[in-house]
């Protein structure tokens, strides 16, 4: 069992966890994710790392409320417990020296690249970070990317906080601005957004790191569910990933693969909703 | 003096020969394929006793050598026929940790059943039922769990993986003395017990029940540890006090077809089909939440156990129609004739020397159908199987929303790129000497990890052999020859 040590609330339907985890808290490192699984008869969800503190044994996750297993999950109170966390997967991220880097985090992937933006600024890169939402309270951690960044522009869809307009509209920006030098960009979020990002940086030959996101079970490449087309060939996310070049990815199958059980999403959702008189805020 | 009844010294070897083999009591083959539980019934206790008269006794047992990890069947066959059904099952478990299992899952046929001598003039003595029903016997009538008595040894041994190889490596550790822990990347121990296999073959609470035993004897077992990556090898011998470690860490990866079309939605590894199942409970969706594509019309791909288990699955899940798509022909197939007869009393589809060569998708991205092509048997391959070569232009189509892929897997890099210096074969597969000892001093390894996908009794027999060789590399009896 894994000690839930602190949870906050820090956005609409977006809950911060530190739960206790000494080996993970141990072992892992940036670009790593980790497999949850909240209760007896849950089922297996990959979360990304955002955080760890070796010290105390404890690791930083941060959830966005979406379906039935993160309903649940935010149900549950400081000081209960996660009945499974496995972990660190994946590939630790590929840190290089670039010049100026640009990572850009839309909604949730802001998590992503946290640490990401971390390891880059301490391997001597600058930092130019972008985070991304569909309006103002939606933005997450915008302190802590903007202390590790040396410029931190902020985008809503809506107008409602930062610039209005896409996160690619910035990036844009950056690319035509002849003081700036873009080395790469770093990127994690929704599959769409990866997508344009992508195709822009491709245009200008920019390197382009992203973080995919498909649905896993195990997580170790025992089941290949997770497996993306990255250059043609078929990639097992959860082992040769999750970060993969961005001008090689399949998005559009990445995308469709996405939504296998929405069907079956909806009903375990809805049935939750009605058992527990409760409502996922929308 | 307790009266044996039809007691064993009784009866002549003309009388035992007179004796037929016994039927296996089974569910209905349409009404089982339903439900998810157990196929076999178990034979009740006469009939266990009437088939363990079968056996002549020989002085020099040919069954023993049958069986990897060499259980005393002569010794426990005449157990069962004097009616001491718990002693049967004790003189079991001092050479095999899993009874309640091989019994199950073991292919006698080609093991221990098919050196009994009844087979030169009929049908062999049925061990593997036999053994199963002493281990049941066992689980419902026995007054505590199993304990060892031996002197610890102060020695740490890490086993990676909690399958057949894993366990019984730790359970026969245990009884030395030794203090041993299990490592197991998911959530449940029991490895390819509880993901792959699926509950009408080999119901969860078996395997439960067998990891009890295993802690009873004083091992520990530590899920949610993904070695290689939570900790590595190096890191658990010398920053934990690891005297020794064994790798079981199974076969790993799926292996998928490399045609058109295997990512469309509808397209499954055998893996992760029955995970979804087994592991996960998808079975019971939406009691359990992990959800799966049951499949009206389903293919599964492949010729071995796993494809049987995963077509019997999709059967069981609802679908009306599971077909078995195979390269070559009926005889070549490598699964157990037990599980090809049940697939066939449970209305499977067997679609012989066929392949696929493209999975077709609908326009929003879900499977359709497959192309497939028919083939012919050629000159034997380097597995000794006569290759199938396709016949030209014979292509044809099968309609189906499901495919499951069942072609083989390979081995599971994680382990060996953490280790350094851990030597691997071309294909990935860890190489160990004679002693399962691996390039490494004080590290061995097991099961599928060092010889491909194989079966249960194997990775056990492997796992007793590593238990000694690490017994004796503790005790300073072995030494590394790298």
């Amino acid at each position: 069992m894994y000690e839930i040590v602190d949870k906050r609330t820090i956005g609409p339907n977006l809950t911060q966890y530190q739960i206790k985890a000494p080996r993970i808290a141990k072992a892992r490192k940036c670009g790593q994710f980790v497999i949850v699984r909240a209760r007896e008869h849950g089922e297996r969800i990959p979360l990304t790392v955002a955080d760890t503190d070796p010290e105390t044994g404890t690791i930083t996750l941060i959830v966005q409320t979406v379906g039935k297993s993160t309903l649940e999950m935010s149900q549950l109170k400081k000081g209960e417990c996660f009945q499974d966390v496995v972990g660190p997967m994946g590939q630790p991220s590929h840190i290089d020296k670039f010049g100026t880097v640009v990572v850009i985090g839309g909604g949730l992937g802001t998590a992503v690249v946290l640490p990401q933006a971390i390891a880059l600024r301490e391997s001597g890169n600058k930092i130019i970070s972008i985070i991304g939402a569909r309006t103002k309270e939606l933005l997450i951690l915008q302190e802590q990317l903007g202390a590790v960044s040396d410029e931190l522009i902020l985008t809503t869809d809506d107008g409602s906080y930062g610039k209005k307009g896409l996160v690619t509209d910035a990036l844009q920006e950056l690319i035509d601005d002849p003081k700036v030098d873009v080395g790469a960009v770093y990127c994690a979020g929704p599959v769409i957004m990866m997508k344009f990002v992508s195709l822009l940086t491709k245009k200008y030959n920019i390197p382009t790191v992203v973080s995919l996101n498909p649905i896993m079970v195990d997580g170790t490449g025992m089941c290949g569910g997770c497996r993306v087309t990255v250059n043609g060939q078929s990639k097992f996310a959860c082992v040769d990933g999750p970060e993969f070049d961005g001008h090689q990815v399949d998005y559009d199958e990445l995308m469709d693969r996405l939504t296998t059980y929405r069907k079956q999403e909806q009903e375990s959702l809805e049935r939750f909703e009605k058992q527990h008189n409760c409502k996922l805020q929308r | 003096m307790v009266d044996k009844g039809n007691g064993d010294g009784k009866l002549t070897a003309k009388e035992r020969l007179a004796i037929e083999r016994q039927k296996m009591p089974e569910q209905d083959g349409i009404e089982r394929s339903k439900n998810f539980e157990e196929v076999n019934l178990g034979l009740p206790e006469e009939i266990a006793i009437r088939e363990a008269q079968r056996c002549l006794q020989c002085k020099k047992a040919a069954c023993v050598e049958g069986c990897p990890v060499e259980i005393d069947i002569p010794g426990f066959l005449k157990l069962i026929a004097e009616r001491d059904f718990l002693g049967a099952a004790a003189l079991i478990r001092q050479d095999n940790n899993l009874p309640a299992v091989t019994g199950r899952v073991c292919p006698q046929e080609t093991q221990c059943e098919i050196k009994c001598v009844r087979c030169k003039s009929g049908a062999p003595v049925a061990i593997g039922w036999l053994e199963r029903f002493a281990a049941d016997y066992e689980i419902a009538h026995r007054k505590g769990r199993p304990k060892t008595t031996a002197v610890k040894t102060g020695k740490k041994v890490a086993c990676i993986g909690s399958g057949p190889a894993g366990v019984t490596c730790a359970g026969e550790l245990a009884k030395m003395g030794h203090d041993v822990t299990v490592f197991e990347a998911f959530h449940k121990a029991g490895g390819v017990l509880v993901y792959g296999i699926p509950e009408f073959r080999m119901p969860n609470r078996i395997v439960e029940d067998e990891m009890e035993n295993l802690k009873s004897l004083g091992v520990k077992i530590e899920t949610n540890v993904l070695v290689g990556r939570t900790v590595t090898i190096n890191q658990l011998m010398e920053q934990e006090g690891y005297d020794s470690a064994f790798i079981a860490n199974g076969a790993g990866l799926p292996v998928f077809m490399k045609i058109p079309g295997e990512n469309f939605k509808g397209v499954y590894s055998a893996n992760e089909y029955l995970t979804r199942t087994n592991l996960m409970g998808a079975f019971q969706f939406p009691k359990y939440d992990t959800p799966i594509i049951a499949g009206r019309r389903v293919c599964v791909i492949g010729g071995g156990n796993v494809a049987m288990d995963a077509v019997r699955t999709s059967k069981r899940l609802g679908a009306e129609e599971s077909i078995i798509v195979y390269r070559r022909a009926r005889e070549q197939m490598p699964a157990r004739v037990e599980e090809v007869h049940h697939a066939e009393q449970e209305q499977i589809r067997f679609e012989m020397l066929t392949a696929p060569v493209e999975v077709l998708g609908t326009e929003d991205g879900w499977v359709r159908g497959m192309t497939c092509i028919r083939m012919e048997l050629g000159e034997p391959d380097a597995s000794g199987r006569r290759r199938p070569i396709p016949i030209e232009g014979s292509e044809f189509l099968i309609e189906c929303d499901l495919v499951v892929v069942a072609v083989g897997t390979s081995a599971n890099p994680l382990i060996t790129q953490t280790t350094p210096g851990l030597k691997t074969n071309k294909w990935g597969y860890i190489e160990t000497d004679d002693n399962l000892m691996t390039s490494i001093p004080g590290v061995f390894a097991g099961g599928d990890i060092i010889r491909g996908a194989a079966t249960v009794i194997l990775a056990m027999g492997d796992g007793k052999k590593a238990a000694q060789s690490i017994d004796a590399y503790l005790n300073g009896r072995l030494r590394y020859n790298g």
